[in-house]
């Protein structure tokens, strides 16, 4: 099996026999080792019960989920995941919380002096990766958002998950910030050699980042298509004006608007506004 | 001096880095100084939702609230328009703190008053902090044991006196177990409540690191919880405290509670005040000690950027 990832007819169903939702329903996807994929769609679709199912956060229903070749059966330190916020230890310094996985058992078990210093050597080459050395004592609230998420991308690496799953993880900071990240998630990533699945409802952040763009759609929750981003693999700010970028852009939006029930809210205000508009010309006539 | 500078949330940004990062990976944030003063000066009025308030305002306005009532107290014994039986001044109330040190035995009364309130409050922390982490995470304990707390919590502290003195007999056990119980039920909702609000994320986090179940609890649970759990000890040490005096009805021949209860039989209002003005002020002074403890044990929640 090459796949890192491998979900077989995944489906997922909330509630009870008389109040039943459908999360997810036969969703099929592979993942191939190193490659970075997005998912996107409005809310609701299911994309991010579908990477909380692949990280074992979630149960689901029916249907199969491996990673690396093993079923998930629960959360692993195989699949690190970085959350969208509030999920860095406050009381603990940034070099605290990226070595914090150190503290674990399944990590330190078998664990020689060598070991040790080859960890305390990676906390400090993620610290340089990152570019937090000069805060490295500071506590995470003395960070701004786009440092936080610094942080908890380079504690999710310490201890070289093959996977990495990200739920939306910059969706809280600002445009600029954001940008910046993406070429430090791309830069690190590639270095790594990790797959990752990257959740987002940012279209152009996912079409920048994604080797594939997997669009998902709501009602029940469903893979609805899937993009091959014709970009080359080595991205680049300049890239987001290029042509071939802003068509699959417009694709992609145009069906995710089809596919959520967002076009018929567009006609409601579309009879709106010209109802509004005929009812000030009839005094007139 | 905590309720004057900002009390972190777990969770607070700041918009502001410590120092600047390498230009390669440098924040975006923007050199202009922002346009503070036009808005501060617009909404810096002291009514402002939420605002901030100089330390030197602070402590001002809170001495103006001390002191305005102890004026007005004065003010009326001085007028003599009040009976001293139902009012008595300032300086009776002094007076009979001087004669309560140098006669009654004061020290004593406070030392074992103390000791019933803090044994009494301590045993209820004991029990109620692993029990609340357990009710606060794990929904099985939840539902066993939240309901039964939820209506014991209700029942009056003071009805179980005579149960207690059946039960623990009319020792120091009774009093220290009307305390505990006055305080306990409580406590356990409250720390479960604080154990509930850590944050999922965190637990989450760890969990797909590699954490065990005793390591999410241990490592991430507890310390999380930690300074809620420490503000939980502080205001319910407070509430022991209001339990003092239904704890020394309890064939008690010491303490403040009892001196209180004694002072009523012989209508010496002075002494009243005397007692209740001092417990006040033991509370008080213990209260700024778990602030200070608070300040001490967890500095990442006073830090400034």
């Amino acid at each position: 099996m090459s796949a890192a990832i491998s979900c077989q007819q995944v489906t997922k169903v909330f509630g009870d026999a008389r109040n039943r939702v459908t999360a997810l329903e036969n969703v099929t996807l592979e993942v191939a080792q190193g490659e970075f994929v997005t998912l996107v769609g409005a809310s609701g679709c299911g994309k991010s019960t579908l990477l909380r199912s692949i990280a074992g956060l979630d149960a689901h229903t029916q249907g199969g989920i491996q990673a690396g070749g093993r079923p998930v059966r629960g959360p692993g330190a195989d699949r690190a995941m970085v959350f969208q916020s509030y999920s860095l230890y406050p009381w603990l310094s940034v070099m605290g919380n990226i070595k914090f996985p150190r503290q674990l058992a399944v990590h330190t078990r078998d664990c020689t002096t060598a070991d040790v210093e080859v960890a305390s050597g990676r906390a400090d080459a993620l610290l340089q990766l990152m570019g937090l050395e000069s805060v490295a004592e500071a506590y995470p609230a003395q960070l701004s958002g786009g440092m936080q998420q610094r942080v908890a991308i380079a504690r999710a690496l310490m201890t070289r998950p093959g996977i990495l799953l990200m739920d939306e993880p910059f969706g809280a900071l600002d445009a600029q910030t954001r940008e910046v990240m993406h070429d430090l998630i791309l830069h690190v990533c590639a270095l790594e050699g990790c797959t990752v699945l990257f959740v987002t409802h940012d279209v152009e952040e996912a079409i920048y980042l994604g080797r594939r763009v997997v669009l998902m759609a709501p009602r029940p929750g469903r893979i609805d298509s899937v993009y091959e981003v014709p970009l080359p693999g080595q991205r680049s700010q300049e890239m987001k004006h290029s042509a071939e970028f802003l068509r699959l852009k417009s694709r992609i939006i145009e069906r995710i608007r089809s596919t959520s029930g967002m076009r018929t809210d567009l006609e409601l205000l579309q009879k709106l506004s010209r109802r509004a508009a005929g009812s000030e010309v009839q005094p007139s006539a | 001096m905590s309720n004057v500078t900002a009390y972190r949330p777990r969770t607070a940004t700041s918009p502001q880095s410590l120092t600047q990062s390498r230009a390669g990976t440098a924040e975006a944030h923007s050199d202009e100084p922002p346009p503070v003063d036009a808005v501060a000066a617009r909404s810096s009025g002291i009514w402002r939702i939420r605002g901030l308030l100089a330390p030197h305002t602070y402590w001002t306005l809170a001495g103006v609230g001390l002191v305005v009532p102890l004026g007005l107290w004065m003010l009326l014994s001085a007028l003599g328009s009040v009976n001293r039986v139902f009012l008595p001044g300032p300086y009776d109330v002094l007076n009979r703190f001087y004669s309560w040190l140098t006669e009654d035995d004061l020290l004593a009364d406070v030392g074992i008053s103390c000791f019933r309130v803090i044994a009494g409050w301590a045993l209820s922390s004991v029990v109620a902090l692993p029990l609340g982490l357990l009710i606060g995470t794990y929904r099985v304990i939840q539902a066993l044991l939240e309901p039964l707390t939820d209506f014991i919590r209700y029942m009056p502290a003071v009805a179980f006196i005579p149960l207690v003195m059946l039960w623990v007999g009319i020792d120091e056990g009774a009093k220290v177990a009307i305390i505990f119980i006055g305080t306990f039920f409580q406590m356990v909702l409250m720390v479960a409540e604080d154990v509930r609000r850590v944050p999922m994320a965190q637990i989450e986090a760890a969990q797909t690191l590699g954490a065990s179940r005793c390591e999410v609890i241990e490592k991430v649970i507890i310390p999380s919880a930690k300074p809620a759990l420490l503000d939980t000890l502080r205001i319910t040490m407070g509430w022991a405290w209001t339990y003092l005096v239904v704890a020394e009805l309890v064939a008690a021949n010491s303490g403040l509670g009892y001196a209180i209860i004694k002072a009523q039989r012989f209508l010496q209002t002075d002494k009243i005040f005397a007692g209740i003005i001092l417990i006040g002020a033991i509370g008080l002074a213990l209260d700024q000690v778990f602030r200070l403890a608070h300040r001490l044990a967890f500095p990442y929640l006073y830090v400034r950027s």
